[in-house]
């Protein structure tokens, strides 16, 4: 247990000294934590749940909308500064930009928190297959619909307010990626939390058999729902960041971005393994390094890559990095395994 | 919102004529999917993006010169041989995994698709002019282009061939046995692989068919695949599985449904109205279903 301790105090200490030791990759940090975040979040649903969404990015997108909305909102009209677009009609104060951010990044984590239990009850009695494409149509309904409100900019898009000008140059990286890997940090911490609960194993029950978990008397649609609840509450909370990020929300490229965003919540925690608490960090890790490392030698043809690496991942790689490491040292993840056994069951193979 | 379409009885015509022949096509496209998930059990997301890549080959047919109409022939050959390659490259690969494996693999290959024809074709909305004239009806109020009804037409003719194709032929009586039951079939001698492989194939080639079609009628653009497979989900799931007069019936309802969104909550908004629909229906089903539940087995 110590050893975990000085592992997690070492990692901690590593990730506030990242952007002083890489100073180049504040901002690509500041992604790879949001990544993690989301692949963490996508873990509870898939992985421990059973439950495959692709419409996690519904509220990833609604917190992305949300927070911006509130910056503006709080102090300038929004339909205003939406129509003038890029141009800076309205300019926050530091004091204004700061607390915009922190309120709107609280209603960015509370209200898809509240919509994920007002359509949990609706979307979650449906299983498997029928879940997943549910899931999908919602994230691109709502990419679509968003894409048609003027308040928010429809289709010409949402400047998000630019930073003050304070701090010298330096100032908005290391503020977004402080902001970003507080967020991972809690979100770990309350996803490790919530995982060393009898919750978890009710998660893993509805995984493993609705229908006899229910038989036991668990009540499986209302920790469906908290569960479901517990990701939109961090997704929000990483798309108001990302927004802020980013710079610039348009409703199918940038907020409820399906085909980039909303995949890649899925491929990451698939990579790293699903259902295992380190899994999704590692694999949006390797993820992250891999697109940024390779994206630039395809130029263009990175699309292509993604659906072949998702294709080859899901097809010969479904067990993840986690997965893999697991049937390698099992002692390493504290199964006990009997020898003779073991080797009984390769001659067999 | 724009009422207008039921207060004058010409505009509800129209977009009920529309509908109707704009649901035909989609029709096709579900009895594609049916057909495969019924017999292999999977969910295929690049459906709509072979649809866009049948309706390519038609324009290019276009674009060099010979009449669109015979994309109709040339797609499904086509078509069929890029499914039978997708069902062995990958789709063999995932029949007898967990639906979500095959899911993703197929979205990785709808991704792909759309890539790739971004690159091949361009990004561009493009159309294939049939040159076929339109047809005007009660007074000139209603406006029915020829080549949607002759896309109806089309789709009408492939789908009652491929039926008695499968009642009559051989491949049509394993490809209906291995639906029913793969392990059986397989014990009486049916190459389920080989049927697996051929029913993918004539899925690709139906979609070769619409696309080619949606092209001569509609437009076609690279990123337009998702769309097509939502729909002809949804009409699947509302007729059931193996319920052809259902698969039409629906078809055209879906289509009908856009029309009068189109009308009435703009056009913008039509495919928003699309997935919000699959969701309703989806939600519906599942309160129906939960009111009979099955016990544990």
């Amino acid at each position: 247990m110590n050893k975990n301790y000085i592992l997690y105090a070492l990692i901690l200490i590593f990730g506030l000294a990242a952007p002083f030791i890489f100073p180049a990759f504040k901002v690509q940090l500041s992604i790879l934590c949001v990544l993690i975040i989301l692949a963490i979040t996508w873990n509870i649903q898939g992985g421990e749940m059973g439950y495959n969404s692709f419409g996690n990015i519904l509220f990833y997108g609604l917190g992305m909308y949300l927070c911006a909305s509130v910056q503006v909102g709080m102090f300038f009209p929004l339909a205003e500064w939406t129509e003038s677009g890029g141009e800076k009609t309205f300019v926050h104060t530091p004091s204004q930009f700061f607390q915009g951010m922190a309120v709107g990044l609280v209603v960015a984590a509370v209200i898809p928190t509240i919509v994920a239990g007002l359509i949990g009850y609706a979307i979650l009695g449906l299983r498997g297959h029928y879940f997943a494409i549910c899931t999908l149509g919602l994230g691109v309904a709502a990419g679509e619909i968003s894409g048609g409100i003027e308040i928010i900019g429809a289709g010409q898009g949402f400047t998000t307010p630019p930073f003050p000008n304070v701090g010298g140059l330096e100032a908005r990286g290391e503020f977004f990626y402080l902001l970003s890997f507080t967020a991972l940090v809690l979100t770990f911490i309350a996803v490790r939390a919530v995982y060393s609960t009898r919750f978890k194993l009710i998660l893993n029950a509805i995984r493993d058999n609705e229908d006899k978990a229910e038989a036991m008397g668990i009540q499986t649609m209302k920790y469906k729902i908290i569960g479901w609840m517990i990701s939109a509450f961090f997704c929000g909370l990483a798309g108001g960041i990302m927004g802020g990020l980013v710079g610039y929300i348009d409703s199918t490229d940038v907020a409820f971005d399906g085909r980039e965003m909303g995949v890649f919540m899925v491929l990451m925690a698939i990579l790293g393994g699903k259902g295992t608490l380190w899994g999704p960090v590692i694999g949006a890790t390797v993820f992250h390094i891999f697109k940024e490392g390779f994206w630039t030698f395809f130029l263009g043809w990175q699309y292509v890559a993604l659906g072949v690496l998702i294709v080859v991942i899901v097809i010969y790689f479904p067990e993840g990095i986690m997965g893999w490491l697991r049937e390698k040292y099992p002692e390493r993840f504290g199964e006990v395994v009997d020898e003779a056994d073991r080797k009984a069951q390769v001659e067999l193979k | 919102m724009d009422f207008m379409v039921f207060q004058y009885p010409m505009i509800t015509i129209q977009a009920c004529l529309d509908g109707v022949l704009l649901g035909v096509l989609f029709a096709l496209i579900a009895y594609g999917m049916a057909l495969q998930w019924g017999v292999m059990n999977i969910i295929n997301i690049a459906q709509g993006d072979l649809v866009i890549l049948g309706g390519y080959i038609a324009y290019f047919m276009y674009l060099y010169g010979i009449h669109p109409a015979w994309g109709v022939i040339a797609s499904p050959i086509i078509m069929y041989f890029v499914g039978v390659g997708i069902y062995k490259l990958v789709i063999n690969k995932v029949v007898d995994r967990d639906l979500f494996i095959s899911i993703l693999a197929t979205f990785g290959i709808s991704i792909l698709f759309m890539q790739l024809m971004n690159f091949a074709f361009g990004a561009d909305v493009v159309l294939a002019n049939s040159g076929y004239g339109t047809t005007f009806l009660f007074d000139s109020n209603v406006v029915l282009p020829n080549s949607k009804i002759f896309s109806a037409f089309v789709s009408i003719v492939f789908a009652i061939c491929l039926v008695i194709y499968m009642k009559k032929s051989k491949l049509g009586r394993a490809i209906r046995a291995t639906a029913q039951n793969a392990r059986a079939a397989k014990i009486l001698g049916v190459d389920t692989e080989k049927v697996y492989a051929a029913t993918f194939g004539i899925n690709a080639a139906l979609c070769g068919v619409a696309g080619a079609l949606i092209s001569i009628t509609f437009t076609i653009h690279p990123y337009m695949g998702l769309p097509y497979t939502i729909r002809s989900f949804m009409i699947v799931i509302v007729a059931g599985l193996g319920n052809l007069p259902g698969v039409a019936m629906s078809g055209m309802g879906l289509g009908v449904f856009e029309e009068f969104a189109d009308y009435l909550l703009g056009t913008e908004f039509r495919i928003g109205a699309v997935f919000l629909l699959l969701v309703l229906i989806l939600v519906y089903r599942r309160f129906k279903l939960s009111r009979k539940r099955e016990y544990l087995k």
